[in-house]
């Protein structure tokens, strides 16, 4: 695992793999994801290239004529970056047989946000998984459509404000639950999938260096919170995510080929209102009077799940469901 | 807009063929607030240096230990987020009415 001495020492004799002058808002977390990916690849001796799907990373980044990305980039459209990356191995796997390339140490990697990964390119990530391509996807799941102005995805959670589907007196916001993405790889069986935050950087980059050592398809969600419509300060995004680990609302697991593990288990929980009440954007779900109920319902679901990730791991502790993918 | 070019010598595709060319682009004009950090305090643990969404924290090695360097105002969008993960509270931010001499 890389430690902050192996990535100052990176930047300071290289560069850095994401550069400064993007125009994402002040406070976005996800060019720390995209920062925090690309550096572990590289300080770990890899030389990643990238595929972002459409969302705020990448029409922030790829500006013409400017681009923040230091490394090989390729952008296609909203659904199908799983698609576009795995083309992209497929063809230096083949150059590599007829050996016209003679570099192991090219890896892949796939970002998109939530829109383009639980809803939109659900089906393109789904069919490169199912293929074993040997790819890393990183999700940085900011909870909707946050780049077009905050319209509800599959991510949203329940009781959020969204345009789509605003809180008023008739409606209380979203009704429906969050997709859990991470079950939904880990169906594929023969896969890498792991949670990740961004107050946790080292968790993040071991899962990292596990995802890209993992010969495979390898996927990623992280918590990153958008300051703007999350309605929160600009500085509280990891203050944020740390109270979603903490309240179990984003437990940390991992899934490898058949094998759960939870990898950060908190000594004392604290309720999920705390992290509700947090954020700006369940500020008219509070006023409502049917408040109390939704949180109860969320704060049962969130003891269940856990409950239930601790028993997989028990469960399936040393007994792989695959042993090739 | 006048220097902006035709359509016909723009690469094809919209292609950027030079890497990094944002930093052309000085995202610092869009701060209103500016982290000022106490060196006396600062232990050198480059936990803003890893957070900073910018990238606009300098960091080396000086012999054994790391060494936090300079803040680049030209890229520092004022976020406030190496003030909030700072262990130490080393960093402070000051609106930028208070720099408008420089």
């Amino acid at each position: 695992m890389p430690n902050i001495r192996d990535l100052v020492d990176y930047v300071e004799n290289n560069d850095w793999a994401f550069t400064q002058g993007h125009r994402l808002c002040p406070g976005c977390n996800a060019p720390m994801v995209a920062n925090w990916a690309t550096l572990a690849a590289k300080s770990l001796g890899y030389e990643p290239v990238v595929g972002v799907a459409t969302g705020c990373l990448e029409v922030s980044t790829t500006i013409f004529p400017y681009t923040s990305w230091n490394v090989p980039y390729i952008h296609n459209a909203f659904e199908n970056v799983a698609a576009t990356i795995s083309g992209a191995e497929a063809a230096y796997r083949s150059l590599k047989n007829r050996k016209k390339i003679d570099n192991d140490k090219i890896k892949f990697i796939a970002i998109g946000g939530d829109g383009g990964t639980y809803d939109i390119g659900l089906q393109s990530l789904s069919g490169a998984i199912e293929r074993g391509h040997d790819f890393v996807y990183i999700l940085y799941d900011n909870e909707g459509y946050m780049n077009t102005g905050n319209q509800r995805s599959g991510s949203t959670p329940p009781g959020a404000d969204s345009t789509t589907e605003p809180i008023g007196k008739a409606s209380s916001g979203k009704l429906q639950l969050k997709k859990s993405i991470v079950d939904i790889v880990a169906g594929h069986e023969g896969v890498y999938a792991a949670t990740a935050v961004t107050s946790e950087p080292w968790d993040f980059m071991r899962k990292m260096q596990q995802a890209l050592e993992f010969r495979g398809p390898a996927f990623i969600a992280v918590l990153a919170p958008c300051v703007r419509f999350w309605r929160i300060p600009d500085d509280s995004g990891v203050e944020v995510t740390k109270l979603a680990v903490e309240t179990k609302y984003w437990p940390l697991w991992e899934y490898n080929m058949g094998v759960y593990k939870v990898t950060k288990k908190p000594k004392t929980f604290k309720p999920v209102k705390e992290y509700i009440t947090k954020l700006g954007r369940y500020n008219k779900l509070m006023k409502r009077p049917d408040a109390n109920e939704i949180l109860e319902e969320l704060q049962n679901y969130v003891n269940a799940k856990w409950d239930r990730l601790l028993a997989l791991e028990e469960l399936t502790k040393d007994k792989p469901l695959r042993t090739k993918i | 807009m006048s220097n902006l070019k035709g359509w016909k010598e723009i690469p094809i595709g919209g292609v950027i063929d030079k890497p990094a060319t944002s930093r052309l682009y000085k995202t610092g004009e869009w701060r209103v607030s500016r982290p000022v950090i106490d060196r006396e305090v600062c232990i050198n643990c480059m936990q803003c240096w890893l957070y900073c969404p910018d990238m606009s924290i300098e960091g080396s090695i000086e012999g054994k230990r790391m060494k936090l360097g300079e803040f680049k105002m030209e890229y520092c969008k004022g976020c406030g987020v190496c003030a909030a993960v700072c262990p130490v509270n080393a960093i402070v931010m000051k609106p930028e009415s208070e720099f408008i001499d420089e």
